[in-house]
């Protein structure tokens, strides 16, 4: 087990009140990290401060390992075909997965040269997902992975996420659905708010 | 660290282009409207376009540049590649450098380029033309820099158009007056390089300060 990436007393601010309590979290490999609670409790602000888009008001946040974040936004522009998409993502690190590979794997496959605007949301998605694999990186940062997607889509998710537990880990949120994967394997973080307004983790 | 990931973003940003000429080349089409509309408004006489002619078309290559600063950082936050440029081991300050590059690439290459046939249209001296075309050279890089920074302060804001020109104008004041000033000299057969040197001086100051400012504002905007 080699650790991906480790926090201690992170925290984060928004109009001057925390917006959870300072977090400790360590992730290593094999293991995935659920972060679960409701809608405003803080996961999506978590999730952008663990990727590095937020900055920590107090704390340490390391990585040990390269990582990679899906938000709301796919991330992909739509100009651009799919396969074009996911070979600018290649470039930007290791690359891993072969891009007609990739698409194939979120069941894209045979779409490559279709723009990406030209693609559904739950498409848009899955192309979304699909540069998590076109390129190595031992820590997922999932943001919602399930919204917009079929059942399908999501069994695909959960077959991804498995595979990724083989040599890296995953820290995701959710609040609908909960990866069916090995229980064994997953830690449950439940944000609830606290008493103040502030969040308990 | 390698520079794959920032050439990666500076060709997709030129294949971007490409895809949208029309767009891209706005810029370029309205620098010749205002060009071919002034003699119309002000009479044809060469000598009175000649004595405006170093003024007109730096101020229509800078409101050009204006144009397409709105497009420079909104639609990647809008499709949510600009939080990406903050995730992983590459900097923002090189993602930064990429864009400008490409940025002026696309709107202030072409207007040099253009700008020779600009200059015969309003009669400026040709002994003018080769300081022109320098001054233009140093000129609108500061203009992306300074631009890029008024672009991403701006960049959540409604109304963003208003605001980023009311934030640019006080800071291209100095760039006007160098240029103009360099391109007038010429144009009378004076020595223009003190106002070169002051305008590359400045071009200077943007590329060492604007970059840091736009990759903070950017962050900014993200929260």
């Amino acid at each position: 087990m080699t650790l991906l990436l480790e926090t201690e007393g992170l925290e984060f601010h928004r109009y001057g009140a925390p917006v959870f309590r300072p977090l400790g979290l360590r992730l290593e490999t094999g293991r995935a990290i659920v972060l679960t609670g409701p809608n405003g409790v803080g996961k999506t602000t978590l999730l952008r401060l663990l990727a590095g888009i937020l900055k920590p008001v107090s704390g340490t946040l390391v990585h040990h390992a390269a990582h990679a974040f899906v938000g709301h936004l796919p991330a992909v522009k739509g100009d651009l075909s799919c396969r074009e998409n996911l070979e600018y993502e290649q470039r930007l690190g290791l690359p891993d997965l072969a891009l007609a590979e990739a698409l194939a794997e979120v069941g894209l496959a045979g779409l490559g040269s279709r723009p990406a605007r030209a693609l559904s949301a739950g498409q848009k998605r899955r192309l979304g997902m699909a540069r998590l694999l076109v390129r190595r990186s031992g820590c997922w940062l999932l943001d919602e992975p399930y919204a917009s997607l079929d059942d399908a889509g999501c069994r695909r998710v959960d077959e991804l996420i498995a595979r990724q537990l083989e040599q890296g880990g995953v820290i995701l949120a959710t609040h609908q659905r909960h990866p069916h994967i090995d229980p064994h394997r997953i830690e449950q973080i439940a944000l609830e708010f606290g008493q103040e307004g502030g969040v308990q983790a | 660290m390698s520079a794959q990931p920032y050439r990666a973003l500076f060709r997709r940003d030129l294949k971007l282009a490409m895809r949208r000429l029309g767009e891209s080349l706005l810029p370029l089409f309205f620098l010749f409207t205002v060009i071919v509309l002034i003699p119309l408004g002000v009479g044809p006489g060469p000598s009175l376009l000649a004595r405006m002619a170093p003024g007109m078309i730096w101020v229509a290559a800078l409101l050009s540049s204006l144009l397409a600063l709105e497009h420079l950082f909104r639609p990647d936050l809008e499709d949510g590649t600009l939080e990406q440029w903050f995730v992983g081991e590459t900097t923002v300050l090189g993602r930064v450098w990429a864009r400008l590059a490409s940025h002026w690439l696309i709107t202030g290459l072409p207007v040099i380029v253009f700008s020779p046939l600009a200059a015969e249209m309003l009669h400026l001296p040709h002994r003018a033309l080769g300081v022109m075309i320098l001054s233009l050279l140093i000129g609108t890089p500061a203009l992306s820099l300074v631009g890029g920074l008024a672009a991403a302060l701006t960049l959540s804001t409604r109304g963003a158009s208003v605001l980023l020109s009311i934030l640019i104008f006080p800071l291209i004041v100095p760039l006007v007056i160098f240029a103009t000033g360099a391109v007038s000299m010429a144009a009378d057969g004076m020595n223009p390089y003190a106002h070169l040197g002051l305008l590359g001086a400045f071009t200077i100051l943007a590329m060492t300060l604007a970059p840091f400012g736009i990759a903070a504002a950017l962050r900014m905007n993200l929260e």
